[in-house]
């Protein structure tokens, strides 16, 4: 807690440090830097994004200390690939820590075998009640999400590295965006570990992150999805930065929600209740985590019709996906609904939650597999 | 409320029929999936344009209503509660709260007055002060009570959204369409004559239909898909393609697709050009033009044609251009060719797995055979040689019906990587004139027979009839006269001794054709082994290739038509309000939580009640609550 018996609130502002204001100069110093270099291949909507993200990264490290320590973590890594590479694809196969470490492949290899060694650590240290091992369990977690999104900035390079005109941010298809789906759920984990003081639900979901975990590793050993293809023209748009990430901090939250629910229901019957937080503190987070999936989720859903309405001739088309991105909205308001407004607890919004995430599921993964239509642009 | 969850689900529940169902398919192939019952019960639910159908619109009007009354009866009292201190509970309701505490507050009346207002103001907490009838004053105070907007905002937004989607529904088109004004077009008419009924003017509020336009033409009419038919869209000015590009990775995939578009309008001092592509449209008096796909626009074919049974190896040219006609052939069995596509591009993954990377095989030509009954065949032919396992082929697809598959006809290409080979080749088999020749060429190599007139006449002569059976089907008819002639225990023998020796006259009739036209000979090799496999395999499936005809497309005058589509969506800007609204809703919703506090001093008692409340029962009121009790204790000591 920030505040003292002496009730008087500092602002933000007021609490920083000295390392603070270096962490964001550095990020600032480095956005600063993409602009002089890249500028000229950026269109004004670009240019704000790469404003914006520095500000909202500068503020989400002042206001989560490890967030920042990542940020600079993936940051030096990503640089150093980048200056390992000296130009050349070829490199990454011949430069010993680009292919066993930080090349883009290679790291995501590390963060898929890293989030598997977490989750046995997380259901081992639940299983003793050991606060180390739940400690370790955590770092690991830590070093998954920091070998991810240095395998996602390597990635960005490499495909400029292929062709200029090949270049792209690497939210295009589903082999990238179920990396992404990873980082953003363990960070969201992670952001409620600390919050609540408590490692006891990180077995729970890092369930759901290894099933996508499982997935990338079948779609890359059987599909070769790995490859980086160049993007086709209806992905060709700024809105592509803003759009999917958005949409994967609502699956990620909504995927972290069904698995606290899940705790929910084993603590309400009995199974591992002693281990795990009070019922009343896993509502609470279920909560939480559906708001801001909720709340994000919906300003996804906006920027993807603004989107379609510059891309394909008219902000809803009922498409599949569209028509899903609908139902899993419709699903979770009426969740939000039961719950603030009628008051209810307990174990029938927990199900609900739980078995919203195979609505959810079916939205980002069963459409692609299972329909046809506009958003096809991942089919397995 | 229960009535507004019900009706979300049963919204979802309706929605997830369109996307298990293709939507605004032509009427065809729904009756070809689900056979005439289904296919006639599920257009009267209207299940193939599900999103307008009338119940699906109910359902939203449903919504539209239910949320309309949720905001007009709970606006005031949202107003109120936001407003309201509450200054004017009692202290006897004061005291069956949930949450609260007493404290007794030693120091000065007015010093515990002046902290306890200092303490809300840090809080964020604002305060209206009641003096109460026996000398106490009770502190009201209340925060984050901007929150009732947020249901406000929320559930005015979902109105205003709806009401902007419905403007860019069809709905005038379906009012006027139940009144018998207009009606849907479903034969395909030339655009001049498509009657009034059909059209829509330029004062329709809002539509979304297609336009193809080739390069050189020019427009003012859009078309509207509506179920298994169409409404022409007339436009308030027109619109000119000059070029289309398509730009293309070194893989092959597509890059962009770029339009250049000129704007022609009375109204205009100058025509505007502007050059549209994916994720760029161009918007001019509200309609908005996009780049939505491409076809062919009439390029421009010329054919060598060879009549493959007959032994003259001279083609006869063919010029057409795609969605015209041509004819071949005479009386009554002359054929007329309709030229359905050209595609410019071929990506196809050729690797045998699947695994390999698609590349670019070049252009190919799809038209129809048709005869003097109707019946057609369909035919799909590669400009250039495709590479299979290492060899070069010239393929031409055919089918007899939409269903099947194209079935390949594969002409080996020769060391010029042209089909000459082939049909020189060709053309020495069919010739009858040519078999004694052959044969004696044969019978001179063979060592088992040249030394034996007899022998060799027998041989020549069997060569002969070998060679007059294969001109008439290939194997196949080899395959018949053995079953028909040879007992059946020594058909595989026969079959094996006929094969070798229709390659062996292959090997001297592909000879003698390159003689004639003064190319050098094969070897003996491999390859030529190869080479002659191939020729006779496809000299054989020339006789299942359903025509005589083999259309070689030599050069194209490439003629490309842009896709566009046109939207007006008056409504959009209504969506786009709506969703601000309900975004700036959701967030007060969720992340502004209504507090209040009251603060009963009694300064003859010497007494501070303190009570807490808010609208929402969680958590962090629970902490809060303790953690104000804790501060508060130690001001008010």
């Amino acid at each position: 807690m920030n505040e003292t018996i002496g009730y008087q609130q500092q602002t933000l502002l007021q609490r920083l440090n000295w390392q603070d204001w270096l962490y964001a100069l550095v990020i600032v110093a480095g956005s600063v830097f993409a602009f002089i270099k890249y500028a000229h291949f950026m269109d004004a909507y670009e240019v704000t994004f790469l404003f914006g993200a520095a500000a909202l990264i500068s503020y989400l490290g002042w206001q989560w200390k490890a967030l920042g320590r990542l940020v600079l973590g993936v940051g030096v890594l990503s640089l150093a690939a980048i200056a390992m590479y000296h130009g050349d694809q070829a490199r990454a196969t011949q430069v010993f820590f680009l292919k066993f470490l930080i090349a883009s492949q290679s790291a995501i290899m590390w963060m898929n075998v890293l989030f598997v060694l977490a989750m046995v650590t997380y259901w081992f240290a639940l299983y003793r009640r050991s606060a180390f091992t739940g400690r370790v369990a955590s770092a690991l977690t830590w070093a998954a999400v920091l070998f991810g999104f240095v395998g996602l900035m390597v990635r960005w390079y490499e495909s400029y590295l292929i062709a200029a005109d090949v270049g792209h941010i690497p939210v295009s298809n589903l082999y990238e965006v179920f990396v992404l789906f990873c980082l953003i759920t363990a960070l969201l984990y992670l952001h409620y570990e600390q919050k609540l003081n408590t490692k006891q639900l990180g077995g729970f979901v890092l369930l759901v992150i290894n099933a996508a975990v499982g997935f990338i590793l079948w779609y890359t050993f059987d599909r070769a999805a790995h490859n980086i293809q160049p993007l086709v023209p209806a992905l060709q748009s700024y809105w592509m930065k803003i759009h999917v990430p958005a949409n994967f901090v609502g699956y990620g939250s909504f995927s972290l929600a069904a698995m606290v629910a899940l705790s929910y229901l084993l603590a309400s019957k009995g199974v591992l209740t002693s281990r795990l937080p009070s019922l009343d503190v896993l509502d609470d987070l279920m909560y939480k985590a559906i708001a801001v999936g909720f709340a994000f989720f919906t300003i996804a859903t906006i920027l993807g019709a603004m989107w379609a309405a510059e891309a394909w001739g008219g902000y809803w088309s009922w498409d599949p996906k569209e028509t899903w991105a609908l139902i899993v909205w419709l699903n979770y308001a009426a969740w939000l609904h039961l719950r603030m407004v009628k008051g209810l607890r307990g174990p029938l919004l927990a199900w609900w939650a739980l078995i919203g995430l195979i609505i959810t599921t079916f939205a980002f993964l069963g459409v692609n597999m299972f329909l046809s239509g506009l958003h096809s642009y991942g089919t397995l | 409320m229960r009535f507004a969850v019900s009706l979300l689900s049963v919204l979802g529940v309706a929605s997830v029929i369109g996307t298990v169902l293709k939507q605004n398919e032509p009427y065809e192939n729904y009756i070809v999936k689900f056979g005439q019952f289904w296919f006639a019960l599920f257009e009267h639910l209207g299940l193939y344009d599900v999103y307008h159908s009338v119940w699906f619109l109910v359902i939203l009007l449903f919504l539209v209503v239910s949320t309309s009354l949720c905001i007009y009866r709970n606006t005031p009292l949202m107003l109120k509660e936001w407003r309201t201190f509450k200054e004017h509970a009692t202290e006897k309701s004061l005291r069956a709260f949930s949450h609260q505490a007493t404290f007794k507050p030693t120091a000065d009346y007015a010093v515990v007055k002046q902290n306890l207002l200092q303490f809300l103001d840090a809080k964020g907490f604002k305060y209206k002060i009641r003096a109460q009838e026996d000398g106490s004053e009770l502190i009201a105070a209340k925060a984050g009570t901007h929150q009732r907007w947020g249901y406000i905002f929320t559930h005015v937004a979902m109105v205003v959204i709806l009401f902007g989607g419905l403007l860019d529904g069809n709905l005038p088109f379906k009012v006027q369409e139940m009144l018998g004004y207009k009606r849907i077009e479903t034969t395909d008419l030339p655009v001049s004559k498509v009657p009034a009924e059909s059209r829509m003017s330029v004062s329709n509020p809002s539509f979304r239909g297609n336009m193809t336009l080739a390069e050189g033409a020019t427009h003012n009419v859009a078309f509207l898909r509506v179920r298994d038919g169409y409404l022409v869209q007339e436009l308030p000015f027109a619109i000119g393609l000059k070029d289309f590009r398509i730009e293309h990775y070194a893989t092959g995939q597509p890059k962009s697709f770029e339009s250049d578009l000129v704007i022609f309008d009375p109204a205009l001092k100058e025509p505007i050009t502007k050059t549209i592509s994916v994720n760029h449209p161009l918007t001019y008096k509200g309609i908005a033009i996009y780049q939505s796909d491409f076809q062919d626009g009439g390029t421009g074919l010329k054919f060598n044609v060879w009549n493959l049974f007959t032994p003259n190896n001279q083609p006869q040219a063919l010029a057409g251009n795609i969605f015209g006609e041509g004819a071949l052939g005479e009386g009554d069995a002359q054929l007329r060719v309709e030229y359905n596509d050209f595609r410019k591009f071929n990506i196809i993954n050729m690797s045998p797995d699947g695994k390999g990377k698609p590349h670019n095989v070049g252009p190919n030509v799809t038209y129809k055979l048709r005869d003097s009954r109707g019946q057609a065949t369909e035919y799909v032919t590669y400009m250039q040689p495709l590479q299979i396992d290492g060899q070069f082929y010239f393929l031409s697809g055919m089918r007899e019906t939409v269903q099947e598959d194209f079935r390949y006809l594969r002409i080996p290409a020769d060391d010029n990587l042209s089909i000459d080979g082939f049909m020189g080749f060709r053309a020495m088999m069919l010739d009858a004139s040519k078999y004694p020749e052959i044969a004696k060429r044969i019978a001179e190599k063979s060592l088992g027979v040249r030394g034996d007139p007899q022998m060799k006449k027998q041989f020549e002569l069997s060569l002969v009839r070998l060679l007059t059976v294969f001109a008439k089907g290939g194997y196949s008819e080899v395959a018949k006269v053995i079953e028909k002639n040879v007992p059946e225990k020594e058909r595989e023998a026969s079959a094996t001794t006929y094969i070798k020796m229709v390659n062996v006259a292959a090997y001297e009739a592909y000879n003698m054709g390159l003689a004639l036209n003064k190319k050098p000979l094969l070897k003996n090799s491999p390859e030529t082994e190869r080479l002659l496999r191939d020729s006779l395999n496809a000299f054989s499936d020339m006789f299942f290739y359903g025509t005589p005809y083999y259309l070689q497309l030599n050069q194209f005058e490439h003629k490309e038509a842009s896709g566009l589509q046109l939207t007006k969506s008056p409504g959009q800007k209504w969506v786009y309000l709506g969703s601000v609204i309900l975004v700036l809703g959701i967030f007060a919703m969720m992340y502004i939580r209504e507090r209040r506090i009251w603060l009963y001093l009694k300064p003859d008692a010497k007494e501070v009640h303190f009570a807490m409340a808010s609208n929402r029962k969680n958590l962090d009121f629970e902490q809060e609550f303790n953690l104000y009790r804790e501060q508060l204790a130690g001001i008010a000591s």
